[in-house]
């Protein structure tokens, strides 16, 4: 049974390509069979992330009208065994992504045996980001502890509990699972930044983790490598634990319990810290 | 200014800006309503208000109160089942 996991926020720059690009990888790391699609028709970035756009000969799009065949757009990943990534097209007709042919590819992973099916959603709330959610089984709602990424997440989780397949067929909905990204618990605690427990209470959905905001995130896109593969960097061990607490079988609080947030506190300069200049 | 200067010697807190924030977001989201049936009740609390009361007319455990949330489709079901124990019968 393949498992559709969209990552989606409305709000853009928030961090979901990055998050796309280390989860299913992150997956595949632990042996299960994974694809991730690019839904930004028109502004493929995933390809990037993922190191693999010298590669792109078909895309989403082709497949759907009928250019070439899914086996040919997948590309298989330099890194991860078990991992293909299914480029957006660079087309400008965003009404390319039918209901239709997006069910097609999804129904042809299926039966390709894809475990995980990740869905990297487009910024905003129209055509592509509601194409993405559409056939959603879980949802990662990726926010930013910042008022505007709050209040669109918001609108994103209203739009996947009406317009999701499973909330038009009545089944059970959607699981969401909320990511807090660029974390930076210095800021939390010096006041100027919303705490990942008020973003929480906010939203109400379950918390799956918190990916601070750090530095290599850009060194990992730099070079095309998804960041969770930055060896003993907060972002890679944030997103481990995430991949992680996401396999988990049983409820969100028992998965917390069992791997318990990391890199939330911040730990105040200490006097000789401070005057050596210790960092 | 005399005001000012006693709140900063005696550490009057300021509102922080993410308390700010918070609190303007607390109240655009549950205006919104963009989650259709998420009025996102305070499930805790409610039953601990529960308990409060009846408590005032019978003795009950914070166990006998039950407050649930069942999601449907296209409505929720807020449940409330108070258990009231049995009187303890008179040892003579
Ligand atoms: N944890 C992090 N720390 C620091 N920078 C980050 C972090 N996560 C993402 N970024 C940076 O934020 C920017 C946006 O990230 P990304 O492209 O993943 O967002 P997105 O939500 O996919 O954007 P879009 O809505 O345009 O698709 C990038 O420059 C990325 O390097
Ligand atoms: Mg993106």
């Amino acid at each position: 049974m393949s498992k559709v996991v969209v990552i989606t926020s409305g709000k853009g720059g928030v961090g979901k390509t990055t998050t796309s690009a280390a989860i299913a990888s992150g997956l595949a790391l632990r042996g299960h069979k994974t694809a991730v699609i690019d839904f930004d028709v028109g502004l493929r970035n995933l390809d990037l992330i993922m190191g693999c756009e010298r590669r792109v000969v078909y895309d989403f799009v082709n497949v759907i009208q009928g250019d070439a065949r899914l086996s040919q757009a997948l590309i298989k990943d330099k890194q991860c065994e078990n991992l293909y990534i299914l480029p957006a097209s660079q087309t400008r007709d965003k009404d390319a992504l039918t209901e239709e042919g997006v069910e097609e590819v999804i129904d042809q992973l299926r039966q390709m045996d894809f475990e995980f099916i990740v869905c990297d959603s487009p910024a905003g709330i129209e055509h592509g980001a509601v194409m993405a959610l559409t056939f959603a089984d879980e949802a990662i709602i990726t926010t930013n502890p910042e008022v505007s990424s709050v209040r669109d997440s918001d609108r994103i989780i209203g739009i996947l509990q009406s317009k999701s397949r499973r909330a038009q067929n009545g089944e059970e909905p959607v699981v969401e699972h909320l990511l807090i990204t660029r974390y930076s618990p210095r800021r939390v605690a010096e006041g100027e930044m919303l705490s990942y427990k008020d973003v929480q209470e906010l939203l109400r959905i379950p918390l799956i983790g918190v990916i601070p905001e750090s530095e290599a995130v850009l060194q990992a896109s730099n070079q095309g490598m998804p960041a969770i593969h930055l060896k003993g960097s907060d972002v890679a061990e944030a997103y481990s634990d995430v991949v992680a607490r996401f396999l988990e079988e049983g409820s969100r609080e028992e998965a917390l319990a069992k791997r318990p947030l990391r890199f939330v506190d911040y730990a105040k300069p200490g006097l000789i810290q401070r005057i050596f200049g210790g960092k | 200014m005399s005001l000012s200067l006693i709140s900063r010697i005696f550490g009057e807190k300021k509102k922080t800006t993410a308390a700010i924030a918070k609190e303007r977001l607390g109240l655009i989201i549950t205006h919104e309503g963009g989650h259709s049936g998420r009025p996102g009740i305070n499930l805790k609390a409610l039953q601990q208000e529960l308990i409060d009361v009846i408590s005032k007319y019978v003795p009950i455990n914070k166990d006998d109160v039950k407050v649930e949330l069942e999601k449907n489709a296209n409505l929720e079901v807020l449940e409330v089942s108070i258990t009231i124990p049995e009187a303890q019968p008179k040892t003579a």
